[in-house]
């Protein structure tokens, strides 16, 4: 490379130049120590997102106590999701765990009579000691039903990382949705939790198109989800459903493969793919998009200074890391060092490593003292990474931010591209702003 | 099984972390799944720590169980060493892990480690997070001291000391021992070691040659104590310096110790709690009732200090570690009060609503709690929050503590009083919720105005609310006789933190008499009888 070239226009240079950037690129794939939250974490969001469903993790003290200090104040309002802690009797045998379970989920259910659904959440105990929690919600539901819908799936770090906790629940949820009729009216399916103020704007979008028949996956209610079958185009608004979609698939449904909705591009993208699928005119699409896209590029330009050729390295997290980089590197030109993941699905990924450098080094699992490293040795201007991770480097004198805000916050289409930026942009603007040292 | 949805305690291998995080030149490596390194960012974020916890975590997966788990610890094991290069280390499993019996300790051993190698046996499915910081203390102490024999130290050298306890996340863990240290060098006492907090392994082979101990936190350095009481012949310091009254026995107890005059050291300590609490000011604080939950040390000491050193009453004490519940029965009894034991926060939400305090100490659960039935409360134990890590100095314990104990225990008291007298003046054009402060009217004339008919509509109900959370619960008042409109009324004339009291009384009262409905006579007659 040449040494006089800013970095951020080399990378600007070799993108162009590339064409199928990051596609090819072979991951680093380093055994070691993982540092990701398990499946259960994704229980923070979903709980919020099902508004009658109650998350029960079937598990150990440690899994409270993950689910505690990951969820931080959420855990002080009664939050509907709680543990059943496995306890020594228990394992000896001397309690019978189902008969235990029913007596807990008998109290569940009449200190929250408001539940319509149950969600038994297996963790790494559970599932080390088999315990069959199908088998469980299925007896339970004989016994509920129609009133209460009880599911269960694997939320377990031993099988799960983060994200991937959602990607096991819709398979729980869809799992049971009945085929749609042959000739049932085409209908769209976008699937992976969004904010609800993202869905309605997407919504609006497109009813906008005349794509009226839009159903969220999961919806926000128990009862939300339609049957599924060969009517249905899937588009996925998350990166982390692999299993969910073959799952949909199977079911007969077009699963769509686009970039995922981060940033003008990106959103202008995932909504064309839909577009195209339902095959809305172009001049109608222009019509409906055109504002939100000038908005989006509006608002993404006012951190473009602070973020230009800036060197971002992100630590694995939730699987968006592909589609975050791209929004970094092609929409405010910073330089991406390392992508990591914690599972790389090419296929899914396809539409975004396609827009990347192939200069951006993949990781996919992780070896953690590894990765460090390898950040000693960047010495990135940002880095993207975990909360046991972030204090550390800061006294490096290193500059981070939270990879777990990238899936808390609202940050998907047009309207949150500027708050996406701002994100990344906030820790370099601190750094700016202060005038102490450690 | 039982159902949680917050929890006192960690799992006990996070209570061996805190004493590994706390020490240095120690590293541990826990046989685990991916999603236990969340514990990390315990001591990163909560503690705001600037270095990650020196844990190896092996996270084994799904498809490594029934093949090679083993070698995977055993390869995470060496490697850590490699990299780490600790002074000893620290081998166990988390709840997962123990399930899956690999024998950390065994297999660590086969290694050839040029390290101390000590295995921790924590039982995930019956133990706790004190409990496991207690036993492996305990085990790095008895594997690291054991056999040593202490030095001959020459004639009229200082009479030396440990302090034993402090850990990572502990509830003012930091600033108690640099007041405590401070305490001991006014009685010419040099620290020996402080362990586990910032002692390496090599610093607990020479726990023997101190004079004696001093145990800050019995829940983690109990049993160690008792160990080298035993095998060096060290007595132990057991009176917990919290507050005005335990802290200077505790001086005296060192005193009478090494063998100096402790009077010198305690009048001239800095101390206000004592003055503080005799001034006339405080008059407002008698007999305010109080109800207590922490750990068992901090709960114990902080009901001692609100009944005789603030004067208030204690009307509810308990504690989660069940280790220590026979202490706190016993301290509850001495307020003529029953202990409440148990790690189930809902048990003890039914216990302060039951109660009526008029102040919560608690944990931060306690807190959430009371600010729900608000209540006044301030934070006295771990569980800790980012909040329990202030940036100033703020020691729980030694005369210092003392007076940071005197604001937290006041001060939120002192908030209620001021939120009385707002109330008193509700009605008051110029003192109401929605008025602009009177130094700002000039800038928001016009928005005054605007908001003027709102505040009838909206405290109406929101005085209800109070009311009946002030008052206790509904079962309180459940099948007791009625209110006049116009006894209500007046009713709700009374500050709202001694409503509840006063709506009891009257309820008892009408009760007892077969009155029916209660009329403002009723609740004048009821106060008479009862008095304050």
């Amino acid at each position: 490379m040449n040494r006089h070239v800013p970095p951020h226009v080399a990378a600007a240079e070799a993108r162009e130049a590339d064409g199928l950037g990051c596609t090819d690129v072979t991951p680093i794939k380093q055994r070691g120590q993982h540092e990701v939250f398990c499946g259960l974490t994704s229980i923070i969001w979903l709980h919020r997102k099902v508004q009658d469903a109650f998350f029960l993790i079937v598990g150990s003290r440690t899994c409270a106590h993950l689910m505690q200090s990951a969820a931080g104040v959420m855990i002080f309002a009664e939050p509907r999701f709680g543990t059943a802690i496995i306890d020594d009797r228990d394992l000896s045998g001397m309690a019978d765990m189902n008969e235990e379970l029913d007596k807990v989920v008998a109290r569940l259910i009449a200190r929250r009579p408001d539940i319509r659904m149950l969600v038994l959440v297996g963790s790494c105990p559970s599932e080390v000691i088999k315990l069959d929690l199908g088998r469980a919600a299925m007896k339970l539901n004989e016994r509920f039903a129609p009133d209460l819908r009880v599911l269960s799936y694997s939320g377990s770090g031993i099988e799960t990382t983060f994200t991937q906790g959602e990607d096991n629940f819709l398979q729980a949820v869809i799992g049971g949705t009945p085929r749609a009729a042959p000739d049932a009216p085409r209908q769209l399916l976008i699937a992976g939790c969004l904010a609800d103020v993202i869905e309605d704007q997407f919504t609006r979008i497109f009813h906008g198109l005349g794509i009226e028949n839009v159903h969220f996956l999961p919806a926000r209610h128990a009862e939300g989800v339609p049957p599924i079958g060969p009517n249905t185009t899937v588009l996925m608004a998350q990166p982390y459903l692999t299993e969910t979609a073959k799952m949909l698939e199977k079911k007969g449904a077009r699963v769509l493969t686009a970039p995922f909705p981060l940033g003008e591009e990106g959103t202008t993208a995932w909504l064309r793919a839909a577009a195209d699928a339902f095959d809305v005119p172009a001049d109608r699409f222009a019509a409906i998009t055109d504002a939100g896209r000038e908005r989006a590029r509006k608002a993404v330009s006012l951190y473009r200074d602070r973020l230009a050729g800036k060197r971002v390295f992100f630590f694995p997290d939730s699987q968006m890391e592909p589609s975050l980089a791209r929004f970094l590197s092609r929409e405010v030109d910073a330089e991406i060092l390392e992508v990591g993941t914690p599972y790389l699905n090419k296929n899914h990924m396809a539409p975004d490593l396609a827009l990347l450098p192939s200069s951006v080094r993949l990781a996919e699992g992780q070896d953690v003292d590894k990765q460090i490293d390898r950040v000693r040795a960047d010495d990135p201007d940002l880095i993207i990474c975990g909360m046991g991770l972030g204090n550390p480097f800061e006294a490096e004198g290193r500059t981070t931010k939270w990879s777990i805000e990238f899936a808390f916050t609202p940050i998907q289409g047009y309207e949150q591209a500027g708050d996406l930026a701002e994100l990344f942009a906030r820790p370099l603007g601190r750094r700016d702003l202060l005038q102490v040292e450690v | 099984m039982q159902l949680t949805v917050w929890t006192y305690e960690g799992p006990p291998h996070v209570g061996a972390m805190r004493v590994a995080t706390g020490m240095k030149g120690l590293h541990y490596v826990l046989h685990a799944p991916q999603g236990d390194t969340y514990a990390d960012l315990l001591f990163t974020m909560i503690e705001r720590r600037k270095a990650r916890p020196p844990v190896t975590y092996t996270t084994f997966q799904a498809r490594d169980l029934g093949s090679d788990t083993a070698e995977i610890f055993k390869t995470a094991c060496k490697e850590a060493v490699e990299r780490f290069d600790p002074q000893a280390i620290i081998v166990g499993a988390s709840c997962t892990a123990e399930l899956i019996q690999d024998d950390p300790g065994g297999l660590a051993k086969t290694l050839d480690l040029n390290v101390p190698v000590i295995p921790l046996e924590l039982p995930s499915y019956q133990k706790k997070e004190n409990w496991g910081a207690s036993e492996t203390f305990f085990q790095l102490v008895r594997g690291l001291a054991g056999g040593r024999t202490p030095e001959e130290k020459p004639e009229g050298a200082p009479k030396t000391c440990n302090i034993l306890g402090p850990t990572a996340l502990g509830f003012r863990h930091r600033d108690d021992v640099t007041e405590i240290t401070r305490l001991l060098g006014t009685l010419g006492v040099e620290v020996n070691v402080v362990a586990p907090m910032g002692a390496t392994p090599h610093d607990l082979t020479r726990l023997p040659n101190a004079d004696f101990n001093v145990v800050l936190y019995p829940e983690v350095a109990g049993q160690a104590a008792q160990w080298l009481k035993r095998t060096f012949g060290q007595p132990i310091v057991s009176t917990v310096p919290m507050g005005v009254n335990a802290t200077r026995q505790f001086v005296r107890e060192v005193a009478e110790l090494v063998g100096a005059d402790p009077e010198p050291v305690i009048a001239q300590a800095d101390e206000r709690l004592s003055w503080y609490s005799l001034s006339i000011d405080s008059n407002y604080l008698t007999g305010k009732r109080v109800f207590i939950f922490g750990d068992a040390t901090h709960a114990i000491a902080a009901a001692r200090i609100a009944e005789h050193e603030l004067g208030f009453k204690v009307c509810g004490l308990g504690t989660y570690s069940r280790e220590f519940a026979r202490e706190v029965r016993a301290a509850a009894k001495e307020y003529g009060i029953e202990a409440l034991i148990t790690d189930d926060h809902l048990e003890v939400e039914d216990a302060i609503v039951a109660a009526q305090p008029e102040l919560v100490l608690g944990t931060q659960m306690e807190r959430h709690i009371a600010k729900r039935l608000r209540i006044g409360c301030a934070v006295i134990s771990a569980p800790v929050h980012v909040q329990d890590f202030p940036a100033r100095y703020s020691p729980f314990m030694g005369f210092e503590g003392a007076n940071v104990i005197f604001d937290s225990f006041v001060h939120p008291l002192v908030m209620g009083l001021e939120e009385h007298l707002l109330g008193m003046f509700r009605e008051d054009f110029e003192f109401n919720d929605d008025a602009q402060a009177s130094h700002l009217a000039a800038l928001h004339a016009g928005a005054k105005h605007e908001t003027i008919e709102i505040p009838e509509a909206q405290t109406a109900p929101d005085d209800k609310t109070q009311d009946v959370v002030a008052n206790g619960s509904v079962a309180a008042s459940f099948g007791s006789p009625s209110w006049t409109d116009d006894a209500e009324l007046e009713l709700k004339k009374i500050p709202f933190f001694v409503r509840g009291k006063a709506r009891r009384n009257t309820e008892r009262f009408a009760a007892e008499q077969g009155v029916n409905p209660i009329t403002i006579e009723t609740l004048y007659d009821a106060k008479a009888h009862y008095g304050r």
